[in-house]
């Protein structure tokens, strides 16, 4: 009845619609998407409306007023960058100055490897981008191996190598009894699996658990993998960040480099430049000589062209004007201080409020940990509490973003979270 | 230590982006670049719209601005102006929520995420692009986990539509076959179907089940009319169908390093389109996390802004004009020579591109002998042409065509 009349309607349509309206759609059967982990928080913590909301949410710097920053060394290179240049498209492998002065920071200011041109590097879409890309590197160039990827770590790592169709397998990392680094097992993981095999490392500040190997342990890890014949990826999202001082937050990339390995580093300026939104970054491959850097850096462009073409050129500028100038890059330097600074500060007064409540655990780890995150050992349930009863939110693994916390929410946080522990 | 990648061998250069490599490599001053899509002014340089700088300088000077992430599916403001500038502003799939939007990384990225969600979510794995198409185009659909076919497009003896091909191709296709079809100023022929014809390839594509896909990388650089160059998307939104838009503001906007540009899906319902959306961030989050904050910021100052907004319209069609004016002095010059062969395609055909007709040979020969740089298929971009370097250009065609091989 319905079809015969909705027909009849079509008869006096001159040009008749074929097909299109009686079709269902072919997305009937899409599922909604579960909301991603981490940034599914800032969402939720957006739409409560409760004054005494805290965001420790997503790792994104916050200053003592819980405002998000814009460095000044920023602002100060947008000034000089707007008017002066064209949006013409970047290379594929993006800006060749923000490249050069971004494996100087990682590679070392004066390092040999540099001016040997043995680098293959690319500019990419932040931290994801360089991480995405080297798995589809290693997808289509070392088919057969498998990625090692800490327990725990950045959700998105697992949803990167299993979209790049890599087989991933985990290798033991932190220590819940200790909420330090689980070494020996670490290094078991590390003897046992296939010799050839990619390990990604976080280079400093681990996320989410803020523990990081010592120096020591970093040279046993670096000889294990050597014997083995493993790849060393490093991811380095937090360099400056961690220690405040780039050179130390380096340390772990540049005893690797002693030891003679080739390793790979994603590099990100989205936290230790804040520029989060703008998605700039690197990805480098370090090679046994220029030719292979050449060959190694065409392939990686061609990851690139059939996934955006060219990288943003806005952000990588902003890279390039602040570090090409000694002054802005003092200044810059300075910044990232004064941020890792106040995060190691509010360390200090979380740790120190819990005690003062009486907290019956131990809470040292707050202070032992280091860079932006802290692995409270707070259970999902407890963390769940935290978000029903005191607006405050976080990822449910009991990762607490340091930067969201100030010295106006300190005691606040700190109560709430004797309040939801004291008792466990 | 061994490296584990010592095995791999060089990447051959990009066939388009290559092109700007030789070129900048040349030192003849009478060099000229065709190759890669950018537009250029009557003076040979890249042009900044005037109306991009203004919103430029009061995104700078707005101290309350941050740089904070994005979400996924990018900025919000920027997706529901896009959607409305492809579909027009009083579009009912607009209206009724069915449409769901991301900005992507340019057209390159909106492909490539459209892609992967098809891959992932739609029952027939092949798409079907024209004959030829832009050269990323195979790489961006084949890396994203579809099958590519092609449907006649081109016919190089009128250097016009190959129609009935077209119609026989995607006749026989699988229902659900995805179909990519570029919106207007196809890339590389310049050859577009007329509106009737167009009509024909809606009503083929709807009755035979296929999903239709469409590049929109020139909108408003076509014709000069951003309301002329949607038609052909809007004819199929108006019946009520589902498709995917690519869209890029790296032309019409000259926004290229920028990496502007989004991704919608018009579907049948709400709800799906909110379950649609969901999806896309699966694809985007392991791919950037979410995409670059800059550009969009520009686009999003001067769509919502009305005096912007006509600013840009205008400078907008003084680039197309001055593309359909350099058709106009090559297609005169090649006339004045007597250059042997049928140049009206020159006219004839829309957009950054004319598709010669030349052979690699020719090409080749005008490379070495002229200093003109092209893409071997005989593509030339007319936005890199000017009065003063029309002759040399005919000069070269006329040697190429009339020298004995």
């Amino acid at each position: 009845m319905a079809i015969r009349r909705a027909l009849s309607g079509r008869i006096m349509d001159p040009t008749p619609v074929v097909g299109a309206r009686y079709m269902s759609s072919w997305w009937r059967s899409v599922e909604p998407a579960l909301k991603d982990p981490i940034l599914g928080v800032t969402e939720a913590f957006l739409a409560d409306p409760n004054p005494d909301k805290i965001n420790v949410g997503v790792g994104a710097y916050r200053d003592d007023n819980g405002k998000p920053v814009v460095l000044e060394c920023v602002r100060e290179a947008e000034r000089r960058i707007a008017g002066n240049s064209n949006m013409e498209y970047l290379p594929m492998g993006g800006s060749v100055n923000m490249v050069e002065e971004t494996l100087k920071l990682a590679y070392g200011e004066n390092s040999e490897l540099i001016k040997d041109r043995r680098i293959a590097a690319v500019q990419a879409l932040s931290g994801t981008g360089a991480c995405r890309l080297l798995a589809d590197f290693q997808k289509r160039f070392c088919p057969e191996s498998q990625i090692y990827i800490p327990v725990p770590t950045w959700s998105n790592h697992h949803n990167i190598w299993r979209d790049a169709q890599v087989p991933q397998k985990t290798y033991h990392y932190y220590h819940p009894e200790s909420r330090g680094l689980d070494f020996a097992a670490m290094i078991d993981d590390i003897k046992n699996a296939p010799n050839g095999s990619f390990f990604l490392l976080h280079a400093c500040a681990h996320n989410p658990t803020g523990v990081d190997p010592t120096e020591e342990q970093w040279r046993e890890i670096s000889h294990h993998i050597k014997v083995k014949g493993h790849f060393a990826f490093f991811d380095m999202a937090y360099q400056g960040f961690a220690s405040g001082d780039p050179e130390r937050d380096a340390k772990s990339i540049r005893i690797f480099l002693e030891d003679g390995h080739h390793i790979g580093i994603a590099q990100s300026y989205a936290k230790n430049m804040g520029l989060y939104g703008q998605r700039v970054g690197c990805l480098s491959v370090l090679c046994e000589d220029e030719k292979q850097a050449v060959a190694v850096k065409s392939q990686l462009q061609q990851l690139a062209r059939p996934m955006y073409s060219n990288p943003p050129v806005h952000g990588a500028l902003i890279v390039s004007t602040i570090l090409g100038d000694p002054d802005l890059k003092k200044l810059w330097l300075k910044e990232v201080k004064v941020m890792a600074d106040r995060i190691i500060g509010m360390r200090t007064a979380l740790r120190g409020n819990l005690e003062k409540l009486g907290s019956p655990l131990s809470w040292q780890h707050i202070t032992n940990q280091i860079g932006m995150f802290c692995y409270s050992g707070m259970t999902p349930e407890q963390v769940d509490r935290l978000t029903n009863e005191f607006h405050i939110y976080m990822t449910r693994n009991g990762r607490i973003s340091m930067a969201g916390v100030t010295t106006g929410n300190v005691e606040y946080l700190a109560n709430a979270i004797h309040q939801v522990t004291k008792s466990a | 230590m061994d490296s584990v990648f010592a095995a791999i061998v060089q990447a051959p250069e990009d066939p388009i982006l290559g092109v700007t490599v030789a070129y900048n490599k040349d030192q003849s001053p009478v060099k000229l670049n065709l190759g890669v899509g950018a537009y250029r002014t009557e003076e040979g340089k890249p042009l900044v719209l005037n109306v991009v700088r203004k919103a430029e300088q009061l995104l700078v000077n707005d101290q309350s601005r941050v740089k904070e992430y994005l979400p996924i599916l990018g900025l919000a403001e920027f997706n529901k102006l896009s959607a409305k500038l492809i579909l027009g502003d009083d579009s009912p799939a607009i209206q009724e929520n069915r449409v769901a939007t991301a900005q992507c990384l340019s057209g390159t990225g909106s492909l490539r995420v459209g892609a992967e969600f098809l891959a992932k979510h739609h029952n027939e794995r092949t798409i079907y692009i024209p004959q030829p198409s832009w050269g990323n185009h195979l790489k961006v659909f084949t890396m994203a986990g579809l099958s590519v076919k092609t449907y006649g497009y081109y016919d190089p003896t009128t250097r016009g539509l190959n129609f009935q091909g077209l119609l026989e191709d995607l006749g026989a296709a699988p229902a659900g076959a995805i179909v990519l079809l570029h919106a207007c100023a196809h890339n590389p022929t310049g050859v577009d179907p007329t509106v009737e014809e167009w009509e024909q390839i809606r009503q083929l594509i709807r009755s035979k089940g296929l999903l239709p896909f469409f590049d929109s990388a020139y909108q408003g650089f076509a014709s000069g009319s951003l309301d002329a160059d949607a038609q052909p998307v809007r004819m199929f939104v108006a019946d009520g169908g589902e498709c995917f838009m690519a869209q890029s503001y790296a032309k019409n906007m000259g926004l290229y390093g920028e990496r502007v540009g989004a991704l919608s899906i018009v579907c049948k319902a709400a709800d799906v389109a909110s379950r649609v959306e969901s999806q896309l961030k699966l694809v985007i989050r392991p791919m950037y996390s979410n995409p670059p904050l800059h550009g969009a910021s520009i686009a999003s100052t001067i769509l919502k802004n009305s005096d912007m907004y006509n600013e840009w319209k205008v400078e907008l069609k003084a680039m197309a004009d001055r593309i359909i004016s350099m058709r106009k002095q090559l297609f005169d010059a090649l006339t004045a020579k007597g250059t042997p062969g049928d140049w009206s395609h020159i006219i004839k055909q829309i957009g950054m591109f004319t598709f010669t007709g030349l052979n690699s040979d020719q090409v080749a020969f005008m490379t070495k002998e002229y200093h003109i740089y092209m893409t071997s298929d005989g593509r030339i971009s007319m936005a890199g042409l000017s009065s003063s370097t029309v002759p040399h250009l005919a000069d070269a065609i006329h040697a190429a065509v009339t020298r004995s091989s």
